[in-house]
């Protein structure tokens, strides 16, 4: 796939200055909007999840006129709410070193120096204003005898910051954000649309000015204007096929925002989480992640032998290879998420993997219910234990887990400046839709910290300032007409192929080939292969592909083939991206840049870059954005 | 395993709607029961039918998205299970299932097993959040929660939101799920202010979206997949007790 590459691209609204007083300045700099005003500002907000629901819910408080769209029956079940392990916050509650200098610190050097530092100073500061919001909304967070909050530390951090409710943390913490923005809309502040898709953006005289959607019970098209628009749909997980997403998780409203002029930043970069549990055959529809506290207990090992058939139980000790403990004594089985699953990939592909054909783990709890007892582990764990049973059939207090890596979020996103506003004037875009803060790795606990600034404390004040000089006045109706009749030309060539083959099944061949091609490890060779095939399989779904029903009803089918589309579209730009960075990082794990011990080798020369995708009729362009570094020094991770 | 479905279809609102007969074969016991249904809708699709309709997003239990009568029990007679998480291991080979959407007069049919559960969002806006706009908040530790008390809050607040409870009760009832959200507001110190005005006008929305009253038959609570006991019926009353007597 031809590129060319175009100018630089810089962020030119975070403030200058010490890093500690960038975001209070920016606050004081951006303009505010006369409370009279607020109310002829229309905002139009897509998704419900952290960072939306939180978005519409405060825009509304402080006045705006918003519409809120999601694609689900109620704004309370985006995928937030499946989120398990916990918070972060640099709250410092333990005493224990923490600050949000540290979490700072932390969050740069886990994204292996692929984020931008002003922004995640920011995110690290915000971090304690979110647990206050959240406690004063009742979140029902754990707390200890004398009734302060708890905390745990979490995937790999030496201090204890992690917030959470038991194995629900995301689900506390999106109600939270649900029962603000239901109140917003019994207060008439916010108008709500469930189960709308956004399908194009509407950009007119250079202005994101509202969007098209589908109303998937009627199968109506309508136009919605606004003087912004938010876009906080998620990541794009599901290109994989089989992901920890909800069905629903989709590319589509970013993917089109792309379409009008949104540059896309890093899409290479994907996050694989170590423990899921394993497919179990053909007919798999998702995955299902384990906590990351359960590495906290258990142990990660296989067999010594290859294609080793035995049960468990019965290969004795000295014939078991504890490989995390082997290959990193210094943080054993509690490596960072990229570390860990890619240690399992490479046994597996030693062929010492286990289970059904051999795509699996053992995590083993034998010693620790040795240790510490039967009961004891059960009331650390005993809800994730029963959630792997009703899975697997097998109970895990008896034989190991097995577990295998499964594609869990994704750090690229759209472009976005520190204002969180992409290239498209006033479209603005929060939460994992984003690419801005985790770099090539995000750490467990920060993507609901980070969706939660965005949405409560972060968007807020800076699309004032853009709103500032607003309301923008009539739309454009040539381009509403325009974008309107892309979408009804879209769906009426899916319903009109009528071929032999479903969405999902494309989808699955789709998954299939990112995950051996672009998935935990790429190499130049299977990246083009896979741009090869995926032009291929893309011609063959619009040729051959089968809708069935009509477009004037709910239709379920035809969602999906919308998808699917899209998704092609992004996952020759995902091997795109992961082809040119030859480098290894994060997520990103190029085969051919490894040092002697086989871990991730940087390239901070030729890399220290965000890339971000212009799309143009000609091709893609690249835009380089530069990483300066000045308080976190950039070093290779090491974890031994 | 092969199996025998007998599943509601209903094209829309204004269609009387039936049951309809498929034979499913070669089904693993390790699929999920939404992973049966894939296969199924599958093939229809392939031959030219409209497939199943139904809810679902997450497949992990926890949005609260789907929600299916299971020969005649809601989510199926596995307890504490959400239909996404319920596996055809349960099943007997050669069975036949009987699969119907939720049923209650709030909760209208859209199409097949999708039904239109906005009502319980309306309860929500009545009065199930704390008024605290962002930025307004204290420290979080300048109030202290007994932690029995944040426990319990906690196992209230695991709602989902599914429904199940309203199909399952023989009145068609919301009280298990308006009183969830009632019972964790009410005993964290957050919720204090607010608790009594709450209470009342959660409960007048749910009565005004046409759910039926309580009569403390249980039932909701037996097919709940969080397990939300019917003591939060108990404490919802006394709520709305003591609103009412002010």
């Amino acid at each position: 796939m031809k590129y060319t590459e175009g100018p630089e691209i810089r962020d030119a609204k975070a403030p200058e200055g010490p890093i500690e007083g960038r975001w209070e300045k920016r606050k004081f700099s951006a303009r505010l909007v006369n409370p009279a005003n607020k109310r002829k500002l229309h905002v139009i907000v897509v998704g419900t999840g952290l960072a939306g629901g939180s978005a519409a819910a405060t825009l509304g408080e402080l006045g705006y006129n918003v519409t809120s769209f999601c694609y689900q029956d109620s704004p309370r079940r985006a995928h937030s709410i499946a989120a398990q392990g916990g918070i972060n916050a640099a709250k410092n509650y333990r005493g224990d070193g923490d600050s949000v200098y540290r979490l700072f610190y932390d969050t740069v050097k886990g994204g292996d120096f692929r984020a931008r530092e002003s922004n995640v100073y920011r995110l690290a500061e915000v971090s304690v204003n979110i647990i206050d919001q959240a406690v004063a909304q009742g979140v029902p967070f754990a707390r200890e005898y004398g009734g302060l909050l708890d905390t745990r530390s979490f995937g790999g951090a030496q201090v204890s910051r992690t917030f959470y409710a038991r194995g629900q943390t995301g689900q506390q913490l999106l109600l939270g954000a649900y029962q603000a923005l239901e109140r917003q809309i019994a207060a008439g502040t916010v108008t709500m649309h469930t189960r709308h898709e956004m399908l194009d953006l509407i950009v007119s005289d250079g202005r994101a000015r509202g969007v098209i959607v589908r109303d998937m019970v009627t199968g109506e098209i309508e136009r919605h204007f606004a003087d912004a628009v938010v876009l906080a749909t998620g990541g794009y997980g599901n290109v994989f096929f089989l992901s920890t997403n909800a069905k629903g998780c989709n590319t589509t409203a970013i993917w089109r925002a792309h379409e009008r002029g949104a540059y896309f930043a890093n899409p290479c970069y994907t996050q694989i989480h170590p423990t899921c549990i394993p497919v179990s055959g053909e007919y798999q529809s998702k995955l299902t992640l384990m906590s990351e506290s359960l590495r906290n207990d258990g142990r990660v090992w296989v067999p010594l032998k290859k294609n080793d058939t035995r049960a468990p139980g019965d290969i004795p000790e000295e014939e078991r290879d504890y490989y995390l403990e082997r290959i990193y004594p210094a943080f054993g089985n509690l490596v960072p998420r990229d570390i860990a699953s890619r240690a399992a990939k490479n046994v597996c592909d030693e062929g010492r993997g286990v289970g059904p054909g051999g795509l699996g783990v053992y995590l083993d709890f034998r010693d620790a219910i040795n240790r510490l007892g039967r009961d004891a582990v059960e009331k650390k764990y005993g809800n994730l234990f029963e959630m792997y049973e009703r899975i697997t059939g097998e109970n895990p207090y008896d034989v190991p887990m097995r577990i295998y890596p499964a594609v869990h979020y994704t750090m690229g996103g759209l472009w976005v400046d520190y204002d969180l506003q992409s290239t498209i004037p006033g479209l603005f875009v929060i939460g994992e839709a984003n690419f801005s803060d985790h770099g090539a790795n995000r750490l467990g606990a920060s993507a609901l910290m980070q969706g939660l600034a965005d949405g409560y404390f972060v968007l807020p004040t800076t699309i004032g300032d853009y709103l500032a000089d607003g309301p923008f006045g009539d739309v454009d109706e040539e381009a509403v007409a325009e974008a309107e009749i892309k979408v009804r030309t879209k769906i009426e060539r899916l319903m009109s192929v009528n071929g032999t083959r479903t969405p999902d099944s494309f989808h699955r061949e789709l998954g299939k080939l990112m995950w051996d091609y672009c998935g935990m490890e790429r190499t130049e060779e299977s990246l083009r292969k896979a741009l090869e095939r995926i032009p291929e399989l893309r011609e063959e779904f619009w040729q051959n592909v089968k809708v069935s029903g009509t477009a004037e009803e709910l239709n379920q089918v035809l969602e999906k083939a919308g998808r699917v589309a899209d998704f092609f579209d992004l996952a020759e730009l995902m091997c795109l991206d992961a082809l040119i960075r030859t480098e290894s990082c994060g997520g990103h794990f190029r085969a051919e840049s490894q040092d002697a011990d086989g871990e991730a080798l940087r390239d901070d020369e030729n890399f220290a870059h965000v890339s971000a995708w212009e799309r143009t009729p000609d091709g893609p362009v690249l835009h380089k954005e530069p990483l300066e570094y000045e308080y976190v020094k950039m070093t290779q991770r090491s974890y031994k | 395993m092969n199996l025998t479905l007998k599943v509601w279809r209903q094209s829309g609102p204004s269609d009387a709607g039936r049951m309809v007969t498929y034979r499913v074969e070669d089904v693993s016991p390790d699929m999920s029961f939404l992973e049966m249904l894939d296969v199924l809708n599958e093939r229809l699709i392939l031959e030219g039918d409209d497939p199943i309709a139904f809810d679902h997003d997450c497949r992990e239990g926890i949005c609260g998205m789907c929600g299916m009568v299971i020969n005649g029990v809601a989510h199926g007679e596995q307890r504490a299970t959400t239909t996404c998480q319920l596996h055809m291991r349960h099943f007997e080979d050669d069975a036949t299932i009987t699969i119907e959407p939720w049923r209650a007069a709030p909760f209208p049919v859209v199409k097949d097993l999708v039904v239109d559960r906005s009502a319980f969002d309306r309860i929500i806006q009545a009065g199930g959040f704390v008024s605290v706009p962002a930025g307004s908040a204290p420290d979080a530790h300048s109030i202290p929660v007994r932690k029995e008390d944040a426990d319990a809050a906690f196992d209230a607040a695991t709602c989902i939101g599914c429904g199940a409870c309203v199909a399952a009760c023989p009145n068609g009832s919301a009280s298990l799920f308006t009183a969830a959200k009632i019972t964790h507001l009410s005993l964290v110190p957050q919720g204090q202010p607010e608790r009594l005005s709450r209470a009342k006008a959660m409960v007048d929305q749910m009565d005004a979206e046409g759910f039926g009253g309580c009569t403390n038959t249980g039932e909701c609570t037996a097919v709940c997949p969080k397990g939300i006991p019917l003591d939060a019926i108990a404490q919802m009353n006394s709520d709305y007790l003591k609103a009412n007597s002010k």
